[in-house]
Formats: structure tokens, sequence, C-alpha cells
């Protein structure tokens, strides 16, 4: 059994101009150890998914579908139960560093938080198990550090407490909500290193939320492509690379920056905008910006084609998007 | 964010907006018709009528000097609306133009301009009042200017935080590159740019005008007998309070009202103006 | 008069008043050594600049003091000795630093009606104006966050509406009235309290405590009503905040992350609004205190007006005056307690 099956996942949201799914359809499994990507552009439904999977979505959102915890199903359970695993089974940390730490508490405080809470340590401990973990993130002088505010820390630095953080009561899956878009290039690297070294030193399993597809690329084993708030294609990172199945995914492709290309080249990019999630079309939701779309595309949304290897795409012109555009 | 409908729309659909306009419409035709016409007269004393229960001849009865409280009430609302827009109006004058005179000098003018109106918290408007009386005397113009003077820093604050903002974007830019000088696009750039804040922030000080002046009536330092005011009705009806407590809760009644009514209005106002704010909310 | 900042606080209008300062230190990247030092050389300012204005209105505006005091119809040679007792004979300049000096030493003038030393009979009066004062500020805070923190736990259900119009109500309802009625239903009607006086602390604690419940109760009414819409609104904003997610993501309850993450962050601009209210907590005892006839300093002020005791008055506005900017600094440094970013720290 894995460690996490999502089965037909669904977010819907109540705007003032009605509902809308923000993520619907949504299935993938997650073994022990194993890290998974999901990668789309902005507004696909990515971090709704993660706070779906922590129930922790906004008010105004309604969860669907079945969220297999180790067997047990969270999209059911009471309030108390979710406080048991948020943090201590499943953590999470987020894109914006910058305000998503406490600026009242010492960083030392906010990690010992989940540790006296979960773990039941007294407060001394609590601060010798922060240090411990400041000093494996790669915060130098960790013992200093503790008693740092956040606004003492720079952005990487408060990204590492945040990790910090996330693991101190070791997890059994770490989600990771773009954890580098708001850093510096050369921190993006150091920190998704660090994260990398720690899944691999802990066994811990990874769910890492990127929009970039040269991070997922190298960091993880399997990979769903989102957009419109469904998977429209998923399988082994290196099958989905290789295939490139889904037009959109074509897209995303000759879409990402590259390192040394020339300067009078310009940028390919995915021609219109994400539809609203108000207003999804009824068929595929990536229809009215595909150069391939067809009536029938239109008309309900496809369904996942199996490619073979646990790789898939919903699409139903993958032939004609096998051939190289024109 | 969708606005379906206009303006009047928006507002035939605030609750806050509708209640308030029709509180404070109230108040303003009450005072209006007391010019002009009173069930009784709000002034003559009739000793035979003291104390009396409300019955049809005085539907909220008499006072202790047997005059007709409803009367009363009706020519008191005249000096809390007397009170309210001279006192705002000073405040909105002299605050507006120091407002806006540091904001469009910056450097030392504002900062002058800003320690003035951090200094004048020291002062709330009873300390005022009570300072103009004691080498004054008592009296409605007394409790106009204290009340006034408390109003200008508050003023002054508003229009320069907000006509800062104003300051800093493009449009002003271009009217500078345009050659017009800093008195020019304040009077048609910045001001008509900052008019619904300022206009919310009136509405507001207006009822702590009204709930200023019934307090310094109440003392005593205010509007001064025959001439009746809500305040002072208060005051009376506290000795009397044995006798006949149904004078001591009319008065507060109006003045609640008529302070209720403007603050709604004024929540009202900005919720349309802002409907950004109101949605936050 | 009591209400002003709240209502636009409560708005954002006014909330950045006294904090900008603050946003300028830090962007400046200044220690908090130096924001408390300049605001403390503002509350020095404030409270020279505070006893110049009282001095110039009440002595020297006025022409001739020993006039206002005696009236028109006083004989020439009572005009003479009042002038000569008061020491008006001398320049305003020297009178005035005579004046500070006695306020810093503590030896304030004497009373004109009284007879007695001004010192004496405002430190009998403080006795009432400060329990008072601050059974007023427990009661009305106490109560304003526990209204804000369950109307905002509430947002948009029965509860947060039921907290807004009390808020609504409590401030257009004029405290002098809401005490009348207090005294009407405790006093009159339910004979529970007594309708006005104060018997001293004397008698031992109760008694005096007892005849302050009820005026305290009046005065915390406006203050209890702003202060819990800050309070409401801040802990909205607040809970829209990253790091509330991020708490509730390490497994903390909604309760425990309201109390350990959401009210300190809260508290920041109702402690902002509570500072400048207090001030108009601090004069609203004037009217109070003249309802319940309590022989507080309000109502020694008040007293002293219609007797003309310019002495008196002098003194006890200036107190009131420097009470009211003594609140703000101390508010100042609250901030610096809730909040570290304004602390010092050695990096
Ligand atoms: N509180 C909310 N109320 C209404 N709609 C929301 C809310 N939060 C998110 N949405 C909508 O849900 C959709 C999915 O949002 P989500 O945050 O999951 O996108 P994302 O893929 O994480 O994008 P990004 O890369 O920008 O983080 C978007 O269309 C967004 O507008
Ligand atoms: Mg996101």
């Amino acid at each position: 059994m894995a460690l996490l099956e999502v089965r037909d996942l669904s977010v819907e949201i109540a705007t003032s101009r009605g509902t809308g799914f923000a993520v619907r359809g949504l299935n993938f499994a997650l073994e022990r150890g194993q890290t998974l990507g999901i990668v789309g552009e902005s507004g696909c439904g990515k971090s709704m998914t993660a706070l779906a999977l922590m129930r922790l979505v906004p008010e105004n959102a309604r969860i669907g579908g079945a969220i297999l915890f180790d067997g047990e199903d969270l999209a059911q359970a009471d309030e108390a139960r979710l406080c048991q695993i948020r943090g201590n089974r499943i953590a999470m940390i987020f894109q914006e560093p910058m305000t998503s730490l406490n600026p009242v508490h010492t960083i030392g405080r906010q990690i010992a938080e989940p540790l006296m809470m979960h773990r039941g340590l007294d407060a001394a401990s609590a601060r010798a198990e922060a240090i411990r973990l400041l000093d494996r993130v790669g915060i130098p002088e960790a013992r200093r550090r503790v008693d740092s505010w956040p606004h003492q820390l720079s952005g990487g630095q408060r990204q590492r407490a945040m990790i910090a953080m996330a693991l101190s009561c070791g997890p059994d899956i770490l989600l990771a909500d773009e954890p580098t878009t708001a850093l510096d290039v050369t921190i993006q690297r150091q920190i998704l290193t660090l994260i990398g070294d720690l899944v691999r030193d802990s066994g811990m399993s990874l769910i890492l939320i990127s929009h970039d597809l040269g991070v997922i690329a190298e960091t993880v084993d399997s990979t769903v492509v989102m957009y419109g708030g469904m998977a429209v294609e998923s399988g082994p990172t290196a099958r989905v690379f290789a295939g490139l199945a889904h037009p959109y995914t074509q897209g995303l492709f000759a879409a990402r920056p590259q390192l040394g290309q020339g300067a009078g080249k310009r940028l390919a990019t995915i021609a219109g905008v994400v539809p609203d999630l108000v207003d999804l079309p009824a068929g595929c939701a990536f229809a009215g910006r595909c150069r391939l779309a067809v009536q029938a595309c239109r008309v309900a949304p496809p369904a996942p084609q199996d490619l073979g290897l646990g790789h898939s795409a919903a699409c139903l012109r993958l032939d004609a998007a096998r051939e190289p555009a024109a | 964010m969708t606005t379906s409908g206009g303006w009047l729309a928006r507002a035939l659909r605030s609750g806050n907006f509708l209640i308030g306009a029709a509180l404070s419409g109230t108040l303003a035709l009450t005072a209006l018709v007391s010019l002009f016409w009173t069930p009784k007269s709000a002034t003559a004393i009739s000793i035979p009528h003291r104390l009396t229960q409300p019955s049809g001849e005085f539907p909220l009865g008499t006072d202790h000097f047997g005059r007709d409280v409803l009367s009363m009430l009706m020519v008191g609302a005249q000096n809390s609306i007397l009170v309210g827009v001279v006192a705002v109006g000073i405040g909105a004058t002299l605050g507006i133009a120091l407002g806006a005179l540091a904001s469009a000098r910056r450097g030392w003018v504002e900062e002058v301009v800003m320690r003035l109106t951090d200094f004048s918290f020291a002062f709330p408007a009873i300390l005022s009042a009570i300072m103009l009386t004691a080498i004054l005397g008592p009296g409605t113009v007394n409790s106009i200017i204290a009340i006034g003077i408390f109003n200008i820093p508050l003023f002054a604050r508003v229009t320069r935080g907000s006509a800062n903002a104003i300051w800093a974007r493009e449009f002003i830019l271009a009217a500078r590159a345009a050659g017009k000088g800093a008195f020019r696009i304040t009077l048609e750039h910045v001001l008509p740019n900052i008019a619904s804040v300022l206009i919310v922030q009136a509405t507001i000080q207006f009822a702590l005008a009204i709930l200023a002046e019934a307090g310094l009536s109440y003392l005593g330092l205010g509007t001064q007998p025959p001439q009746p005011s809500w305040g002072r009705m208060l005051n009376e009806a506290q000795t009397m309070m044995f006798l006949a407590p149904r004078l001591a809760v009319f008065p507060g009644i109006a003045i609640a009202l008529a302070v209720l009514g403007l603050n709604l209005l004024g929540d009202g106002l900005r919720d349309l103006f802002d409907p950004k704010l109101a949605r936050k909310r | 008069m009591l209400l002003w900042t709240a209502i636009h606080g409560s708005h954002g209008i006014a909330a950045a008043i006294p904090r900008e300062p603050i946003a300028v230190q830090i962007a400046a990247g200044a220690g908090v050594s130096v924001f408390l030092f300049r605001r403390f050389l503002t509350f020095l300012g404030t409270l020279v600049g505070a006893s110049v204005v009282v001095f110039l209105v009440l002595e020297v505006l006025p022409g001739d003091p020993a006039l206002i005091m005696l009236g028109t119809e006083a004989q020439a040679d009572t005009l003479a000795a009042l002038r000569k007792k008061l020491g008006l004979e001398r320049p305003p300049l020297e009178r005035y630093f005579d004046w500070i000096g006695g306020l810093v030493t503590g030896s304030l003038g004497m009373s004109h009606t009284y007879s007695v030393p001004v010192a004496n009979l405002i430190l009998e009066r403080l006795q009432v104006t400060v329990p008072l004062a601050a059974m007023a500020i427990t009661l009305s805070t106490a109560l304003a966050l526990a209204l804000g923190l369950y109307a905002a736990a509430r947002h948009n259900r029965p509860g947060d509406y039921g907290v807004m119009a009390f808020a609504q109500l409590g401030i257009a309802i004029p405290g002098f009235w809401f005490a009348i009625l207090l005294v009407l239903l405790f006093a009159v009607v339910l004979g529970w309290f007594s309708a006005g006086g104060f018997p001293g602390w004397g008698d031992g604690f109760w008694p005096g405590f007892k005849s302050l419940i009820l005026p305290a109760s009046a005065l915390a009414l406006a203050q209890a009503a702003i202060l819990s819409r800050v309070t409401r609104s801040s802990v909205l904003e607040v809970m829209r905040e990253d790091y509330v997610r991020t708490a509730r993501a390490k497994g903390l309850t909604r309760r425990r992350t309201l109390i350990r993450h959401v009210l300190r962050n809260a508290l920041i601009p109702v402690v902002t609004i509570m500072g400048l209210q207090l001030s108009n907590l601090l004069t609203g005892t004037i009217i109070i205190e003249s309802v319940f006839h309590l022989p507080g300093l309000g109502r020694l002020v008040f007293q002293a007006i219609s007797q003309r005791d310019l002495p008196v008055v002098k003194d006890v506005v200036v107190l009131f005056a420097a009470m009211v900017v003594a609140i703000n600094f101390l508010v100042d440094m609250l901030y610096a307690a809730i909040d570290p970013r304004l602390r010092l720290h050695d990096d």
C-alpha cells in the first residue's frame, strides 16, 4: 500500500462570482521514501492541492475525494486528528520565507513548538533539538542564531529555519510548495540541494511543487503536470521528460528559460492565459490555448491515456502532438 | 471585482448607508422644522403643567418647568447641528489647509505641522473647553471654538496622509512637467482626489462634535439656558431622577440616534467610495 | 470627542499615526534606543509646549487674571492684594519659570478658594481619579479583547454581528448618559449601589471600590466598543498572514494559533488606538466624576472653573495634559515590548 494515495481529489472554491474548482479529479500515489513533483503555471491549483493534503484550504473552499495517508482517509478526519498529523507526520514549507515566520517569536521558539507539542519535549530539550536542527540545515552559529528574531535573518536563512521547523518531528512526508521561488538563484540551488540531502538521509517522502521544469527534472522520481486544476500528464520523471506527450507539457518545456541561450533568441511562450476557475471550460481546460484543439476537445474533459510504464496523459490528440510542430 | 450597477445602486443595497442616511436626514429635517414650528413652545415655563406624563397634548411629557419635552428635543437638534457644522467647518478649513500645505511643501514645513498636531493631542476637547471657559465664561461659541480647535489636527493628519499618496502619483508628475505650481496642483488635482476621504472624515467628526457638545452642555460649560440643548436636558433630568426618570431617557436617545446615524453614514460612504476596503472587512 | 481615532484607526486611515516614526526608524535600521530616545525628547518637548500653552491661555491672554478671578465689580484694593498674592506684578517670563520650578519640585501654588496648597488638593483627588481610570482601563481592555477575539473567530456569523452592533451602539451612546442610565437601574430601581458620592478609602477597600464600579463601567463603555472593533479587524487581518498558516501546518489547533500566534501581532494596532483612547478616557473622568459626584481631579477642575480659581485650573489642566502625553509615551515603550523588530539588538 502506498504511503499516500490521492483519489479523485477536488477543491471547490466559493467566490463572489460563483463557485469553481481549483482542483478536480486529481489522482496520484506516493510510496514511502519516494519523491513526487507537481509542476504547472501559476494559478493551476498546485498550492491548493498541497493545502488540501494538509486540510488547510481557505474557509471558502470544500474538499472532495479521498486522501489516503497510511490507509486513513484524511479527507474525512476530524480536526483533532488532523492536528496530530500536521507538522508531525506531514510537514509543509511555503513559498514566502519572508512572511511565513511569526515576527514576534524567536526562530528557536518557533522550531521548538512542534517538538513540545507532538514529541512532548520540555522547553530545554526542545531548544537543544532546535539548535541541532538549525545546525543540520546549515545555519552557522546555530547556538546563537536560535535566539534570533526572523527579521534578523536573510531570506535564505529563513527558508532554512522553515525547513528545520518542518523537519523537527521527522515527518513521513515533506510538502514543499515552491520553496525557492522567492530566493536568489544561487540560494535556490543551495536550498534544493539541502532538501534533496535531507530527504535522502531521513528516508521521508517529498512532494515538491514548482513551476520550474528544470528543478522538477533534477529532483523528483515522478512528476504530475497540472493545468486548470487537473493532472494533464503524469508518470516517472524520466518518462515524462523523454515523452513530452501532452501539448501543454510541450509548451511548458519550450517556454522554459535556458542557461546560455543566445541573447537574441526570444523565449517561446504559450499564447493565452490560464482560465479563471469560475468559468473553466466544459472540456479540456487547455483547449482554448492549444494549437491542436478540435471540436471533441471542448465537449468533455479527456480521460488519461496510458502510455505505458506508469506514464499517462489526458489528451485526445496525443498522436498529433507527437509530430514535431510545424 | 464586480460592481453591478452604479453608485446609486450600491448605495441602495448598503444597509449602513441607508440607515445612516435616514437617521441623519431625520436629524436635519427635525432641526429645520423646529426653526418654524414646534408642537409647543420649547422655552415657555408653565408651572401648572410641570412633570406631566406623556399624553396627546405632550407626547413625551413635560419637564420640571412644565416645558414640552418633544419641542425641547426638536429645538435641541438645531443646537447640535449648529455646533457640529461650525466646529467641523473650522476644523476642516484650517486642518485641510495645513495638511495640504504640509504635503505640498514637505521638508521642514511638513515637520513643523506634524509636530504641532502631535502636540495638540495633549489637549482633548474637554481640556481646551475648560481652559476657554475659565477665562471667557461658558457658552455655545466657546464650546464651538474648543471643539473646532480639537478638530484641526485630525483633519491636518488625514489630509496630509492622503495627499502624500496622491503627490506620488504619475498624473501629478505630468502636471508639474506642464509647469503648474504646487498651489494649483493642490487645488486642481490633490484635493479633488482626496475629497472622498475628507467627506467620510467630516461625517465622523460631525458625530463626535455632537457627542462633545452634549458633554460640555451637560457640564454646564456649553450652551446656556434657556436655549434648549440635549446635554443640558440630561443634566436637569438627573436632579429629577427619582421623580421623573423618563426625562433622563429621551435626550440620551436623541444624542445616540444622531451619533449612530452619522457614524453609519460615514461607514456607508466609505464603503461606497472604496469598495475594495468594504470587501476586505 | 472620545472616539475619533478609533473610528479611523479601526479602518486603517489613522492607524498609521504613531507608527510612522517607527517605520522610519526601522527603515533607517536604527536600534530601539535611538527610537525611544527620540520619543523621549518628543515627550519632554510636548510637556514643555503644553505648559506654555496653559500658561499663555490662563495667565497672559486674559490680561489681568486677578480681574477674572474676582469679577469686574471687585474693589481696587482687593484686586491689588490678589495681584500681589499671585505675584502678577512680575514679568510673565519670570512667573512662568517660577511656576515650572514649582511643578517640578512639587511646590504648587495656593488655591484661592480653599486657601490650601494646590498640591494637597491634587494628591487628595488623585486617590479617586487614578483608581477610577485604572478600573475603567482594565475593564474596557479585558472586555474589548474578549469581544474582539470572539467576533473575529465568528467572522460573518451572528456572534460577529452581535459584537459589531454592540460596538456601534457603544460608540454612539454618550458615556455620561450611560452613567445616568446605570444610576437609574442600579441605584434608583434596584438599589444595589448608591447614586453617587465616594466614602473614601478610610473604611477599607470595598466601600471605595464599590462606589467606583458604576463610574468605571460608564467610562469603559465607549473605550470597550472602540477597542473591540479595532481588535476584531486587527485579528482578522493577522489571521490572513502567512505565519498563521505556518502555525496551523505545525499542528496547532485553531484556538492555540489564535492565542500564541495571532493575538500578540494583532495587539500592535490595538495598543496604538488604546494609547490615543486612554487620553480620552482620562478626560472622560471629568464628566463622569460630575455625574457621580466623585471628589476626583475632574470634579476639582470643574469646580475650580465655577469659582474662577485660576491657580487650581492651571495646575490641574497641565497635570491632565502631562498624563495624556505620558500615556502616549508609555504606549511607545509598550510597542517595543510587543514587537521585537523595535527592540535593541546587537547586530
Ligand atoms: N482564497 C481563495 N479564494 C478564491 N480563489 C482562490 C483562493 N485561493 C486560490 N484561489 C484560486 O485557486 C486557483 C488555484 O490557486 P493556487 O494557489 O493553487 O495556484 P498555484 O498553482 O499554487 O499558483 P502559484 O504558482 O501562483 O502559486 C487560482 O485560480 C486562484 O485564483
Ligand atoms: Mg502556489
